[in-house]
């Protein structure tokens, strides 16, 4: 229980996708410019992160170290294409709103990071959490980048435009340093907790 | 040994690539016939600007006609038309056509004519023009397309049919005239062809209708 807590508070905050490992910035900054388009997106990927877990780790047995990048490369491609055609079927107007950015989840690295990191090294049911936790974490960034560009817009335009995304995740990236540097003088941890799971 | 572990690789590949392809094959086969059905809401909603202010009794989408390539419409591909009627008498055709000389790729285009040669409206479809500047032709982001309807190969002639910069009658946008001028192009060889080919346009079967008439 508890490394299931640890876990979720790594892809929520120690370990985020977006905000720390910075994996996947390409759709992160240009679909935020609404919270709709962020949980849309957010939850694509989501699902193709927790698919491409769960098949690289059921098939990982098999997978030679040789040819383990042209597998992931077709697992996740051929997932991508399911969730474009699901998308297309059951939420045509996000489909459209989306556009090419659901079929470019193909090029988001976090979820190929998720395989070769995690997924090819551990049993399935971990391997599904890990897709979860890390899925959430990057869909929970893409929908607050997207809700504070789409208020900040009614103020100030540039956040609605391409350079607003740019400010918006430097904002955020600086925000959660900021209170992690204020727990660690608080608490006294020691240096924040990083990328355990990306420096094995 | 080595040749053994590359066939063997080969074969995983193989394999996984099949599983891979079967899982595709199966999605689209539970999701086409809905996607097709979106798609034709999407395509009826898409029209209504080409139809707005007339009166007609036909359903839109099911007079489809496709006019095969080669033709003198723009684009290189087949094009699509929709024609709309009143009890037997034609009201309007809707001509789906592509820009091909814009900025950034083909422009698709829904160019709406009524009976008359005249210019029922104009919607852009899509295209990949610059943001903030060539993409003023979309209907949502200005009024720039609103300035067609009602116009005609009569109004103005011939040479006024292309941009101010050019010696013509239509508004450019502002930091972009190849996107404007590629889209003025295209409606001057729609109104050509319509006056050229209206009759066999509107008294042409619809596809998949063979023999029935409107």
């Amino acid at each position: 229980m508890t490394n299931l807590l640890e876990r979720f508070k790594a892809g929520l905050w120690y370990d985020n996708p977006g905000l720390v490992q910075l994996l996947g910035l390409c759709p992160l900054l240009a679909v935020t410019s609404t919270f709709v388009n962020g949980l849309g997106l957010g939850i694509a990927t989501l699902c193709v992160l927790v698919a491409s877990n769960t098949l690289v780790s059921a098939t990982r047995r098999w997978i030679r170290a040789e040819i383990r990048i042209p597998i992931y490369v077709l697992i996740i491609a051929s997932l991508v294409t399911c969730t474009e055609l699901i998308f297309k079927a059951w939420f045509p107007a996000l489909d459209r709103s989306l556009g090419i950015f659901i079929p470019l989840i193909v090029t988001n690295c976090a979820i190929v990071a998720r395989a070769e990191v995690f997924a090819s090294r551990n049993p399935i049911g971990t391997s599904i959490v890990d897709g979860l936790v890390m899925g959430t974490g990057f869909a929970l960034l893409l929908m607050a980048i997207g809700a504070f560009r789409e208020l900040v817009s009614m103020a100030w335009l540039l956040a609605m435009l391409p350079p607003g995304a740019f400010f918006s995740l430097a904002l955020a990236i600086a925000a959660k340093n900021a209170l992690d540097l204020r727990r660690r003088d608080r608490h006294g941890d020691s240096l924040p907790r990083r990328s355990r799971l990306i420096n094995r | 040994m080595a040749e053994v572990s590359l066939v063997r690789s080969g074969f995983t590949l193989a394999a996984i690539a099949a599983v891979c392809t079967a899982l595709v094959a199966l999605t689209w086969q539970a999701t086409y016939e809905r996607i097709a059905a979106n798609e034709q809401v999407w395509l009826e909603q898409s029209l209504q600007p080409a139809l707005s202010g007339l009166v007609f009794d036909s359903g839109v989408t099911d007079s489809m006609l496709t006019i095969p390539a080669p033709n003198d419409l723009p684009g290189s591909g087949d094009t699509i038309v929709y024609r709309v009627y009143s009890g037997d008498r034609p009201v309007a055709a809707l001509f789906v056509v592509s820009a091909r000389d814009g900025y950034a790729g083909a422009i698709r285009l829904l160019i709406g004519v009524d009976a008359d040669a005249a210019v029922t409206g104009v919607h852009v479809l899509e295209h990949r023009e610059t943001p903030g500047l060539g993409d003023g032709i979309e209907t949502s982001k200005s009024s720039w397309a609103a300035q067609f309807k009602g116009r005609s190969l009569r109004d103005p002639v011939a040479a006024g049919w292309t941009i101010k910069r050019d010696g013509g009658e239509f508004d450019q946008l502002t930091g972009a005239s190849v996107t404007p001028r590629a889209v003025v192009k295209a409606i001057r060889d729609t109104l050509v062809y319509f006056e050229a080919n209206s009759a066999a346009v509107f008294a042409a079967t619809a596809d998949g209708q063979e023999g029935v008439s409107e």
